[in-house]
């Protein structure tokens, strides 16, 4: 019985293939047995992955799939907008369409510069924190903790909100207090606009962040860092030379997933849009996204934009992949 | 390096930094239009907070009632079920064989990877094929979907239930499904709990999908709702203090998950990151 059983926990192993082997060895009765239990098996693991795969399937490999076509193809609303449009295949026209729109490309450019400001703040701020807390200096490490990852659970609309409402003059007490000292600072203005939703998605992601680092730096072995301690080095430099080389897959880690998430950006901007001119109804790819679906009705177009989305969040994330795997080698 | 008073210090910064925001919040709920727009933040002469609940729960005919109900059954009974589908796949994908699993597994971080948003209108075409859209189903369906609570869920499995239990539990003659159920699943515990979280924030954070899907007022998410309420807000600035003060009850769930079930996620992340 037991052959057929992958008995070994390790998560990465090749399909099990002993089971047939074995069942072909004995004869009689455990092979019948064996065959039974691997059959068994085989349904469980149907049933266990079963309703997974079914919603992966209606939820993401079918619109996944309908997007591609759906970029294919157009739909004429002539007439007065009753019935079904007519459906005329256009190959890759609105692709063209896409990457010809400035709009459009101007959305890649906020991402582009959001990226270059977000992601240096925070590696390093997140980073920083976390090696302060893991170095014992500091005191109440948990509630410290606790206190940084909060925003984490504040929705990203409702973390648009209050910082909306803090870079508004006349409602901000940080305005006022600036103002107070002779600095007007105009948050929402064209300079600095940008920073400032920077910093609601810093604000929300900061602790999570931190936490990550804290919990790859814990598991550092303690005797490399007491072997950097007794050879005389400072703590800033077992920081720099030991500990932050030994968190580098994580670095990547964050980094790919603030790519992805700025990628995504669309919420915070949405909120700003509201009422700040400068931040339009195109401000990312995903606002693009919608504006081209449901406020001109281009299905074919808001298609196209999405799969080149597509294509470049799985590019940069393949990229970064690579960047930090050539990285290792060299090591 | 910094000496022992700075890190302190440094530490110290950064946590006003993450909680003042969520201090003004609170305080301005307590604030009516006038005060809020003086930006007087402590001064209690006008406290409004009682006023402000009263109004926020009548406004619009009781509206908010209903989002704080929807979100609260979106994020609630999606995180539950949704948690049990991803951890009971991940299971499945540690403890068995069969043929196309590595590859299986691959298309299942293929979906941790694509932006869900990118799926957004292909998904509301479909449901409008179906004529879902602007049901709760169109929200509650796709929130099930959970990648990485599968890839969390197979972590887990791997880590904290043992072949050697599974085969003991075989020997008593008990069938699979029902070793996932009451050996296995009992050990998955923490684990489970930490994909609960996580989805749970997810779904309470969600706003671009019900956005999409959804057109009637009394389906929407707290998140869809609040964002309506602050743009009617830009018009009427009597509104204002409805959007905070409903802000503010609309965080208070998850941060109270989050400070009682801080051993979870701790574990959690660590789990998910350090590979």
């Amino acid at each position: 019985m037991s052959t057929a059983v992958s008995s070994d926990a390790a998560a990465a192993r090749p399909p099990d293939r002993t089971g047939t082997a074995a069942a072909g060895a004995h004869g009689g009765r455990r092979s019948r047995r064996a065959r039974t239990t691997r059959r068994q098996q085989r349904t469980a693991a149907a049933l266990l992955i079963g309703p997974f795969g079914i919603l992966m399937a209606l939820v993401f490999l079918v619109p996944l799939v309908y997007a591609i076509v759906l970029s294919l193809f157009t739909v004429d609303h002539h007439g007065l907008g009753f019935g079904n449009g007519h459906t005329v295949f256009t190959g890759l026209r609105s692709y063209a369409a896409v990457l010809t729109d400035p709009t459009f490309a101007s959305g890649f450019g906020v991402i582009g510069l959001f990226l270059v400001i977000e992601v240096p703040v925070l590696v390093i701020v997140s980073l920083g924190l976390a090696l302060l807390l893991d170095s014992g200096m500091v005191r109440l490490r948990r509630t410290a903790q606790l206190f940084l990852f909060l925003p984490h659970a504040v929705p990203g609309i409702i973390a648009a909100l209050i910082w909306f409402y803090l870079y508004t003059p006349g409602v901000s007490p940080v305005v006022r207090a600036l103002s107070g000292t002779g600095l007007s600072v105009d948050f929402l203005g064209i300079h600095l606009v940008l920073p400032s939703l920077v910093n609601v998605v810093l604000w929300n992601g900061l602790g999570y962040n931190m936490v990550i680092f804290y919990a790859a730096l814990q598991a550092i072995p303690r005797e490399v860092i007491e072997a950097s301690v007794l050879d005389g080095a400072s703590a800033w430099r077992t920081a720099l030379r030991v500990k932050i080389p030994m968190v580098r897959a994580t670095v990547v880690l964050v980094v790919m997933f603030a790519v992805i998430a700025a990628l995504q950006l669309y919420t915070e901007p949405t909120l700003f849009n509201q009422t700040d001119a400068l931040v339009s109804s195109r401000y990312t790819p995903n606002m693009y996204i919608y504006d081209a679906a449901f406020d001109r009705q281009n299905y074919g177009l808001s298609s196209a934009a999405a799969v080149i989305l597509l294509v470049v969040s799985c590019v940069l994330s393949y990229a970064v992949t690579r960047w930090s795997n050539r990285g290792e080698d060299r090591k | 390096m910094v000496g022992r008073p700075a890190a302190n210090v440094i530490v110290l910064i950064a946590a006003l930094y993450t909680l003042l925001p969520v201090l003004w919040l609170l305080l301005a709920a307590t604030k009516n239009t006038t005060a809020l727009f003086g930006s007087k933040l402590f001064s209690f002469g006008q406290f409004s907070l009682w006023h402000n609940l009263a109004a926020l729960f009548s406004q619009d005919g009781g509206v908010y009632g209903h989002w704080y109900l929807n979100s609260l059954l979106y994020a609630v009974l999606g995180a539950g079920l949704g948690s049990l589908i991803s951890v009971s796949a991940g299971y499945a994908f540690d403890k068995y064989a069969f043929r196309g699993k590595e590859k299986a597994f691959g298309l299942v971080l293929v979906g941790v990877m694509v932006p869900q948003t990118v799926l957004a209108l292909p998904l509301y075409l479909v449901a409008s094929s179906v004529h879902l859209v602007n049901t709760f189903w169109a929200v509650f369906v796709p929130v099930l979907f959970n990648p990485f609570g599968v890839y969390l869920g197979r972590v887990f499995a791997a880590g904290y239930v043992p072949g050697e239990v599974l085969e003991a539990s075989r020997m008593d003659g008990a069938g699979e499904i029902r070793t996932f159920l009451r050996v296995a699943l009992p050990m998955l515990g923490p684990g489970f709990v930490t994909v609960f979280l996580f989805q749970l924030t997810a779904i309470w954070n969600n706003f671009f999908l019900p956005m999409v899907m959804l057109s009637n007022q009394n389906l929407y998410p707290l998140s869809l709702g609040l964002f309506t309420w602050n743009s009617q807000a830009t018009v009427t600035p009597d509104d204002y203090p409805l959007v905070v003060t409903g802000s503010l009850l609309a965080v208070v769930p998850l941060i109270a998950a989050f400070v009682l079930l801080q051993r979870f996620w701790r574990s959690g992340i660590t789990a998910g990151s350090v590979k």
